[in-house]
């Protein structure tokens, strides 16, 4: 077993070690039902913040329009969920809304890639930003309905769908997708993380995973050994949007009513994403998890605090940073604990540091 | 053994958290010698305002109602959350409620949030009463019911005011199309308007992404000879319209919905703007029943603002739920679910009077039934219309 090999089942080991103490709780009655109600959203930002580390910190691509391919998962499996709620039974129903909400990320993560890709640094970024913004402009304009003479859509109002009586409009524009079954729960949850850790933690160790990092450490080089660079670009942001859209369809099937507005899929949200990867340490998958479990969490346990809880996870927010990333911090760690004592040990394996990106 | 020892540690590390967490919850309450009512509301963030009206509102009911000796001689005990604005957040708030032992809600606050958090109210049959939550969808289950009006009967009672007054001829609308509340009412309207004894010249939507610049919607009702435009967004957009009215020249009957309250409070809003503008409202702060000024004086001296429709919601749903106790015989050492369905079957029976109307009463289906007020701003204060 290579060192590789045990690192990355060191990550599903902790995923699944969580699963099983936390249903145990659940099977117990010791959880109480605020963080029962924690889990499912914890393993949605899980996966997204494991999907932008693939474009942040394996193709080094900064993008912060992610949520944007969130929200278009969110929305096209509510749609589907939402017409054919009567129709399927919830099993494969569910499974197919999956495929939809992770086939139109991939799809628009792929159209959108095509212009994108071609910018570097901090004009992909922006350029990012706006296609996130767009995304949740254009859907918020959307209304789409259905009745028994098929699909209606236009982007003016409802009354101009011209539904016949039976008719049911599922998007309507501002307002979104209300009543979305409710099908995600903490287990589907973990299993969706396990999956999108699997893919990108198996594309990392592949051979076009060593293409994409190649890239990301130098460009020119990789071009000049032969390395299709605009493919392994496009491929690994595809899969990082279509990772993305698995997260959106946990999202919109957790919370009922669905609206494309900022607090969701804006770019603050997306900006609070990349603070999860960039805390967890930038190109380590497993960090991305922990912290976004944790900086989920942190602001919902603080709720005793009330309004001063934002304060706090403010602080809390640059304490743990500095801590975790400050070289004289970890020099000074290293020499108080040690490399094997407690604190070092949590942070080697939690947090630990990808030695190329530094 | 070294690698076996990362293993171990990082197990143990994972175990500690986790042990750490699972603390924090298990609170279940059993409070059985006082109610147990919870309120939520964005009470940070850019809706703060709507969020802790909602929550002081019901805090100042529910002190008076404790002072007075309680419910049945029952005690109340009170809480309000913070969601942010998120429905998310809205959920989580309501949880953490639930392990406080929570018995009845106030909320949520906004539509949104209100609608997601009834889905876990349905689950636990738990009393639900928004305060304003207007969007239809907040009340489709039978254990949630709403003290405001519902987006749509604004846009409905809106045209049914506009032709029973004889108020116009030819109606402009702007609204706010990124928004759940505006466009809500401006489609119910739009719907009602067809029939009516004036027509619908012209409807301009914008978003909350350009809401400094109106001249092109206002030219388009002016163009279209528009003499009234119908509004309905909230307070702070529509005081740059009615500036930029001003500004060219543009003087139709402004028609506001209960967003436009707050209109007068408008910093470096030149007040006169708004002479003759009219609104739909539940409550104005200078209205003089003895109930109004009691509230606002308290509101006053305890939070150091005029209270506005939120608050004045909040309290009268407090005082719903007391009549709603009071008329089921429920006690607090029922279970949520028990008191849940006695509660709902009770809400049907009541009459109930406070600030929003003198003569509220409910259908099962959660929708109150009461009378729109309308006021017209004459010098710089609301006076009732009629």
């Amino acid at each position: 077993m290579n060192k590789i090999t045990k690192n990355n089942l060191i990550t599903y080991g902790i995923v699944i070690f969580a699963y099983i103490v936390f249903e145990i709780l659940m099977l117990t009655g010791n959880l109480s039902s605020h963080l029962k109600g924690l889990l499912v959203p914890m393993t949605y930002y899980a996966v997204i913040a494991v999907a932008l580390n693939l474009c942040v910190g394996i193709l080094g691509e900064l993008s912060i329009g992610h949520c944007g391919f969130m929200c278009l998962g969110a929305f096209s499996s509510a749609f589907f969920s939402k017409a054919t709620e009567n129709v399927l039974p919830t099993v494969p129903r569910f499974i197919i809304a999956f495929i939809i909400g992770i086939g139109v990320a991939a799809l628009f993560g792929f159209l959108i890639g095509i212009p994108v890709l071609r910018l570097k640094g901090d004009y992909l970024a922006i350029v990012t930003l706006a296609f996130g913004e767009i995304i949740k402009n254009v859907i918020n304009s959307f209304y789409i309905g259905i009745d028994s003479k098929g699909l209606h859509m236009n982007m003016k109002s409802a009354m101009d769908l011209n539904m016949e009586a039976d008719g049911n409009v599922i998007v309507n524009g501002a307002m979104g997708i209300t009543g979305t079954p409710h099908n995600a729960n903490f287990t589907i949850g973990i299993v969706v993380l396990l999956i999108s850790l699997f893919i990108v933690q198996n594309l990392i160790n592949s051979r076009d995973g060593r293409a994409i990092m190649a890239i990301r450490d130098n460009y020119i080089a990789a071009e000049a050994t032969g390395i299709n660079v605009t493919g392994y670009k496009m491929m690994a942001f595809t899969i990082s949007a279509a990772i993305a859209g698995a997260a959106g369809v946990l999202f919109s099937h957790n919370i009922t009513t669905l609206t494309a507005s900022s607090q969701y899929f804006g770019y603050n949200a997306s900006i609070m994403i990349l603070v999860y990867v960039v805390l967890g340490g930038i190109g380590n998958i497993r960090g991305s998890v922990i912290a976004a479990c944790i900086l989920y969490m942190l602001p919902e346990l603080l709720r005793g605090l009330n309004t001063y809880r934002m304060l706090i996870y403010s602080i809390i927010l640059i304490v743990m940073m500095i801590v975790n990333w400050s070289p004289k911090i970890i020099a000074w760690r290293e020499k108080k604990f040690g490399k094997s004592g407690m604190f070092g040990l949590i942070g080697r394996i939690i947090f630990r540091r990808n030695k190329e990106v530094a | 053994m070294k690698k076996f020892n990362k293993v171990v540690s990082a197990v143990m590390t994972s175990a500690l958290a986790l042990t750490m967490l699972a603390g924090c919850g298990s609170g279940a309450a059993s409070g059985s010698d006082t109610f147990k009512i919870g309120a939520i509301g964005p009470l940070t963030g850019a809706a703060a305002a709507y969020g802790n009206a909602v929550v002081n509102g019901a805090q100042i009911a529910v002190d008076e109602i404790n002072e007075a000796g309680g419910i049945n001689g029952v005690k109340i005990e009170y809480k309000g959350e913070d969601d942010e604005l998120n429905a998310e957040k809205s959920v989580n708030a309501y949880n953490t409620l639930k392990d406080w032992g929570m018995q009845i809600l106030v909320g949520s606050t906004t539509s949104a949030c209100s609608i997601a958090v009834s889905e876990n109210t349905k689950a636990d049959n738990m009393f639900q009463l928004t305060p304003s939550g207007s969007a239809e969808d907040c009340v489709k289950y039978d254990n949630v019911f709403r003290v405001c009006f519902s987006d749509p009967n604004q846009g409905i009672a809106s045209a049914q005011y506009i032709s029973d007054h004889n108020l116009a001829t030819k109606v402009g609308i702007i609204y706010d199309s990124s928004d759940v509340y505006s466009s809500g009412i401006y489609q119910k309207f739009a719907q009602e308007s067809e029939g009516k004894n004036y027509e619908i010249v012209s409807a301009e939507a914008y978003t909350q992404d350009n809401n400094t610049d109106f001249s092109v919607q206002l030219q388009k009702a002016k163009d279209a000879g528009a003499d009234l435009v119908f509004l309905p967004i909230y307070y702070s957009d529509a005081a740059l319209i009615l500036t930029q009215a001003n500004t060219m020249g543009y003087a139709p009957t402004f028609f506001g919905v209960d967003g436009m309250d707050g209109i007068l409070t408008v910093e470096n809003f030149d007040t006169s703007l708004a002479e003759g503008l009219m609104l739909l409202t539940p409550f104005a702060a200078d209205a003089t029943d003895d109930l109004t000024v009691n509230f606002v004086k308290k509101y006053n001296e305890k939070y150091g603002e005029t209270p506005n429709q939120f608050a004045a919601d909040a309290y009268d749903a407090v005082y719903i739920i007391k009549a709603a106790i009071e008329k089921s015989g429920v006690t607090p050492d029922m279970s949520v679910s028990d008191i849940g369905s006695k509660l709902s079957e009770a809400m049907t029976q009541i009459e109930a009077s406070g600030l929003t109307s003198s003569k509220m009463t409910w259908e099962a289906s959660g929708e109150p039934n009461k009378e729109p007020k309308a006021v017209v701003i004459k010098g710089g204060v609301y006076v009732s219309a009629e």
